[in-house]
């Protein structure tokens, strides 16, 4: 008789908890994968592994940023995966040619018209984002390919300080932090203190309403998914100096996680309510699952299973626990 | 009269189009005829039948992103079934693959419901579940699939009616038997007034829940039916997915089905399968560079919504 009584009540108290702080579930959830890491093989959990895990986390959770931005408002950016992959592509063929500043610039300048042209079809013509950025996205890729065949006599060239910022270490901390830092904390000071991070929320929770109050839609769209771009674009870049290997499909094996990080981090998709620093744990909590998965030593059909399950066991707990009613 | 064509005024315009750009094919290349329509309609097939899977859940307000990871286990599943399997057994097998897509789209409708985690992040989810089954059963291409499959969607009917492909034939049959006495049943009734106003359905006395798994189950069947298409084309199983998320997403838009549920059919999206595959065609008959063709895909779904998405607007303001 006790336990029925205690049960409801546990729920009520775990789930008054993580409404309240959202990001102590998560950040528990994360200490519990690395302690199941360090239970598969001891002694994994070093400075090394450390540095080695927020560096690949780093590019994953700064595309997580374009999700998060974008989902706020009830959309989503499904071109940011080929952005990046054009800037990263583009910074390294341009680069040899022109010389680095021209590179990075005409490489931030194409995630920046694909950026404008999203903000233009979903602020302006109404289109739906899904269907705009997938649109976008997919001509993104098809122009790289064009492009590839023009520049494939002229090699490529990775600047040196995108290599120093994607794979150096300095005091044995990567480098890609003294980027994402910054950044960070710019998204989470801008969603939480000016007009604009609070005008996502906003309309993610009724644009209606924020229209009569005299937001004017169009322009919060345009540049609302310019700055996504931009951000996929500045991702692009970090990606190349880390891999270091410019291809066509550099950067879209990281779109579908970086919705995921998102949506684990509390992001809802039909806006109005999130966080980036939720994200950010989404992104590092997806790289540790890699690792372990990796550690397993399962087929890698296997992995994938359990890769799914666990974002949607995370995903479906995580709703269960903040259902408003 | 005027009733029907405003009714059907966007099939009919999409199938205007369909005939306008296969006058402009013959244009471009005379000898494009009978075998020219056949092989476009093979091509077509698995498109056709991942479009239909889409827009049965799109049209009851969802989205299934596993679609093409569907395809990949049910394809799988039959040549790998099929490899030492006789004629009498190979169509056991066939009915089996289609249970296991209804079965996958089962599970896939339950747990969005059970769950209420978004469809989109749902079936995000089950993609990678999916694609990581499709990789246990088969690691790489192989497998056999029956030669009265492999018959059944090359060449023509024979006889006075050789010019129809079978292939259309096949996938006409198949998506009638499924959705026709679908829609004009209650399910049906029900999948469009959830897809229109879940609130509104659900106080009207629809159950909600189980229209939106059937409806995913459905979807399911139709992914099983591609999956095992797919196999009947190349032979083999296949367990990488292929490009059919995004060109079922996109026929379904460009075919009038809205997203956000509640409107559209499935006649739509089938006629803009075969206008995007044939433009594709085109492009590659006029020897334009094979890239410069996904260019002009992804632009053709952007314009096409942003002018539907316009016109709306106009249509509101007046």
């Amino acid at each position: 008789m006790n336990g029925r009584v205690e049960k409801p009540r546990l729920t009520a108290a775990a789930g008054q908890l993580v409404r309240d702080h959202p990001l102590i579930p998560l950040v528990a959830l994360l200490f519990m994968l690395s302690g199941v890491l360090e239970l598969l093989r001891p002694g994994i959990i070093n400075p090394f592994w450390l540095g080695n895990t927020v560096k690949f986390a780093t590019p994953l959770a700064m595309l997580a940023a374009c999700q998060v931005l974008t989902m706020l408002t009830a959309g989503i950016d499904l071109s940011a995966g080929a952005v990046a992959t054009v800037s990263a592509f583009v910074v390294a063929t341009v680069t040899p040619l022109f010389g680095v500043p021209a590179g990075v610039g005409v490489a931030l300048g194409a995630a920046l018209v694909v950026g404008l042209l999203n903000g233009f079809g979903v602020g302006v013509a109404r289109v739906h984002p899904l269907i705009m950025t997938l649109g976008t996205g997919l001509v993104a890729t098809g122009c790289l390919q064009v492009y590839q065949r023009f520049v494939i006599a002229t090699g490529t060239e990775i600047p040196h300080f995108l290599e120093w910022l994607g794979t150096g270490r300095s005091f044995g901390i990567p480098n890609g932090l003294f980027l994402f830092v910054p950044f960070s904390i710019l998204v989470l000071a801008g969603l939480r203190f000016t007009g604009f991070g609070r005008l996502l929320f906003a309309f993610g929770s009724n644009e209606h309403a924020s229209r009569l109050s005299g937001a004017r839609c169009w322009q919060v769209y345009l540049a609302l998914y310019a700055l996504s771009a931009l951000i996929a674009g500045v991702t692009g870049l970090l990606y190349i100096g880390m891999i270091r290997a410019p291809s066509l499909s550099l950067a879209n094996p990281l779109l579908l996680p970086s919705v995921a990080a998102a949506v684990i981090g509390g992001t809802s998709i039909f806006g109005g309510r999130g966080s980036y620093a939720g994200a950010v744990i989404g992104a590092l909590i997806l790289t540790v699952l890699g690792t372990m998965l990796t550690l397993l030593q399962m087929p890698e059909g296997a992995r994938r299973v359990l890769f799914g399950l666990i974002i949607l066991t995370v995903t479906a707990l995580h709703a269960r626990f903040t259902e408003q009613n | 009269m005027t009733r029907w064509i405003g009714k059907h005024a966007w099939n009919i315009g999409l199938a205007a189009l369909l005939a306008a750009l296969l006058g402009v094919t013959k244009l471009i290349q005379p000898e494009f005829g009978v075998s020219g329509v056949e092989s476009l309609t093979r091509a077509a097939l698995p498109f056709a039948f991942a479009t239909a899977a889409m827009a049965v859940v799109v049209i009851v307000g969802g989205i299934d992103l596993s679609v093409a990871s569907m395809m990949a286990v049910t394809g799988v599943t039959a040549a790998v079934l099929m490899q030492h399997a006789g004629d009498g057994s190979s169509v056991a097998v066939t009915f089996l693959t289609l249970l296991v897509g209804v079965a996958m789209g089962t599970v896939n409708g339950s747990l969005v419901v059970l769950t209420k985690v978004p469809d989109i992040v749902v079936t995000l989810a089950m993609l990678f579940v999916w694609e990581g089954v499709a990789l246990l059963i088969l690691e790489a291409p192989g497998g056999a699939v029956a030669d009265w499959l492999m018959a059944a969607v090359v060449g023509g009917l024979g006889g006075v009616v050789d010019w129809v492909p079978r292939a259309l034939i096949l996938m006409v049959f198949c998506i009638s038997v499924v959705w026709v006495p679908i829609k004009r049943s209650r399910l049906g009734l029900s999948i469009y007034a959830t897809g229109s106003d879940r609130a509104a359905a659900f106080r009207s006395g629809v159950a909600v829940g189980r229209t939106r798994v059937a409806a995913y189950a459905v979807a399911g069947l139709f992914c099983a039916l591609g999956g095992l298409s797919l196999t009947m084309i190349t032979g083999i199983g296949e367990p990488v997915p292929g490009p059919y998320l995004l060109a079922s997403v996109a026929a379904v838009v460009l075919g009038g089905v809205t997203l956000g549920g509640g409107r559209g059919g499935l006649l739509g999206p089938i006629i803009a399968v075969f206008i995007l595959r044939l433009i594709r065609l085109m492009l590659t008959l006029m020897a334009v560079d094979p890239n410069v063709t996904t260019i002009v895909e992804g632009a053709i779904m952007v314009i096409v919504v942003m002018i539907g998405g316009l016109l709306t607007l106009k249509g509101r303001r007046r």
